[in-house]
């Protein structure tokens, strides 16, 4: 569990990290999203104690980072935006060194096979460092995370560098350490963190603008419930029916795709689903649903309205602290 | 700290480093020997250990300028400092592994004595007490070269830096000789050293309070003052005890009693609370880094 009360960071007049607080209970994991230069990392290097807070307080499972430093450092696996990794070494002396240096008591050889065997590395066990890809780099520096089995996880950017398939390798392993681990992920890759994450942190110049799970950020900022409809079927009667429809507030015609096909902008009442209604009153009339979209915001929309100082009056009430 | 003291001895082992020290040290230290010992046919080592010296002056800026300059540079540091190890754990694991190798480095010269043996009983008590002096004197060089690294990213700034600071311990001596103090005692004749010592620092203090104030308030400008104004009163206070305030202070000096097989405590001591000095110094340097 990590719990973070008040915390702020300041470079000279610069707040790097401005009065923040959340919490991220055993077996969640939390997303930490934000562009460059937000605070994410500063955050991570305070909660690790790399560095420490001007003012605040960062728990670690109830121990206090800055009072019991050496205990609380004992919980966490930490990995840093550049994988901290000693060039000349081979995996095997570098992960046998992390072991020693963590004073880890579980058995030595199974333990570490263990790791290899989870991050995919065990090919390159006897490797020097130096000569491995980024993408491989990486994953020993997961690898060095995840040694003498600490309850907290804090990875900060873990997939960045990675191609396609080592993303989703990554993140699938996240959601698995995720069952049983605390679990703090940075990233500026908004699908990621909605891929991985169970609860999500909006960061901004330092501030937290949004702090709740993915679904109901989504919830409250999407302004109404609207639907766009892309309908192969006589326009003006199409219309007709939509608005026949219960719940039907309005329906605006859009782009004309072909003669018969045109796309429809529906809202409706808030609370009310209308697209199985929609589907089945087209269908009796012999015309065709080509799609359907809800224009829901996604969490990219979410993440320019937020940052851009767009915050919607409903969310405000949560951006004050991100207290829940 | 095991862990580091292990990850760093193979470090100077799996880099050049380890075997470019150790190589030079031999080869200059038996120059040295051949040229002053063997030479002239004589089996004391004294002169040897005296040239030593001069060895690790270079030399040991050399094993020292990437313990913790490299870390830093190559980030290593996030998983040091994030680990559940203190700053002395870290230092003294590192401070340590220097001290291995140059022991392996300095255990050359009771070769030295062997080979001299071979012609004439050596002065087994001297060279002993001069094998301790040189461990003394390097242990004293290590911590003050891992205290440069601690400042710096660039291993290079960090052995030139340290070698600069090795020269002027080592010349301590002369350093105290050359300071103008009379220039001082000339411009105030009637005063004691105490009141000259006072006046100097008052003046030093109003000079930083009008710099503080035209050159816009900067902190640094407080404690630079404060630490000229300290510096300069204590040399006026010393007056004409400076050079032996200096000579006292000299590494040369201290070691030089070891190389005549003088076995002094207190230079034992010095060189021992030296080493203690710059090392708490270094995790201080590491403390700070955290809270800026």
């Amino acid at each position: 569990m990590i719990e973070v009360q008040n915390l702020s960071k300041h470079y000279g007049d610069k707040k790097a990290v401005d009065n923040i607080s959340f919490k991220a209970e055993d077996g969640e994991i939390l997303g930490f999203l934000g562009p460059n230069g937000a605070g994410k990392s500063t955050t991570m290097n305070i909660l690790t104690g790399y560095i420490s807070c001007t003012d605040g307080k960062a728990l670690i499972d109830g121990i206090d980072i800055l009072e019991n430093p050496i205990k609380a450092k004992s919980k966490i696996g930490y990995l840093p935006e550049q994988p901290p990794l000693y060039l000349d070494m081979t995996v095997r002396e570098y992960l046998n060194f992390i072991y020693d240096l963590k004073k880890c008591k579980l058995p030595r050889n199974s333990h570490l096979k263990d790791i290899c065997s989870l991050v995919k590395i065990e090919h390159v066990y006897n490797r020097i460092i130096k000569n491995l890809s980024k993408g491989y780099r990486q994953r020993v520096g997961l690898a060095q995370a995840l040694v003498g089995n600490p309850n907290v996880l804090i990875l900060d950017e873990p997939t960045v560098g990675l191609d396609p398939k080592q993303i989703i390798e990554i993140r699938t392993l996240i959601k698995k350490l995720g069952k049983n681990h605390t679990v703090i992920l940075s990233s500026h890759i908004l699908s990621e963190v909605q891929a991985v994450c169970d609860k999500i942190i909006v960061i901004n110049e330092g501030k937290i603008v949004a702090d709740d799970t993915e679904d109901n950020l989504s919830r409250k900022l999407s302004v109404d419930h609207k639907l766009s409809v892309r309908i192969d079927g006589p326009k003006n009667e199409v219309a007709k029916l939509i608005k026949g429809i219960n719940g039907v507030v309005s329906c605006e015609e859009g782009a004309q795709h072909s003669d018969t096909v045109w796309d429809y902008r529906v809202e409706a009442k808030e609370g009310v689903d209308i697209r199985r209604e929609l589907f089945k009153r087209i269908a009796e009339r012999n015309w065709y649903i080509l799609e359907m979209k809800s224009s829901e915001l996604s969490l990219e929309d979410i993440f320019l309205k937020l940052t851009m100082g767009e915050a919607i009056p409903a969310l405000e009430k949560k951006s004050d602290g991100g207290r829940d | 700290m095991g862990a580091i003291f292990r990850r760093e001895v193979l470090s100077y082992f799996t880099s050049p480093i380890g075997y470019i020290f150790l190589a030079a040290f031999y080869a200059c230290s038996a120059v040295s020997f051949a040229n002053v010992s063997l030479n002239y046919g004589s089996t004391q080592l004294d002169g040897v250990f005296g040239e030593i010296m001069i060895i690790l002056i270079v030399l040991i800026p050399i094993l020292t300028m990437r313990t913790l300059s490299e870390e830093k540079k190559n980030k290593t540091d996030q998983c040091l400092l994030t680990a559940p190890v203190s700053l002395w754990g870290i230092v003294l694991g590192k401070f340590l592994a220097a001290f291995l190798i140059y022991i392996l480095g300095v255990a050359i010269t009771i070769v030295y004595a062997i080979v001299v043996s071979a012609y004439a009983a050596p002065d087994w008590t001297v060279i002993l007490g001069n094998v301790t002096g040189l461990a003394l004197l390097g242990a004293a060089f290590i911590a003050v070269g891992m205290f440069c690294s601690s400042f710096t990213e660039n291993q290079v700034v960090s052995a030139v830096v340290s070698f600069i600071v090795m020269v002027a311990l080592y010349l301590f001596t002369t350093i105290g000789n050359v300071i103008p103090i009379d220039f001082i005692e000339n411009i105030m004749p009637g005063f004691s050293n105490l009141a000259r010592a006072i006046i100097v620092a008052v003046v030093i203090i109003a000079v930083g309070t009008v710099v503080y104030f035209v050159a816009g308030r900067k902190a640094s400008t407080v404690l630079i003052t404060v630490a000229i104004a300290l510096v300069l009163g204590l040399f006026t206070y010393a007056g004409d005890n400076l050079p032996d305030v200096f000579a006292r202070l000299s590494f040369w000096e201290r070691y030089y009693g070891f190389t005549y097989g003088l076995f002094d405590l207190s230079n034992v001591l010095f060189f021992v609370s030296a080493a203690a000095v710059f090392l708490f110094l270094s995790v201080r340097v590491l403390e700070k880094r955290r809270w800026s």
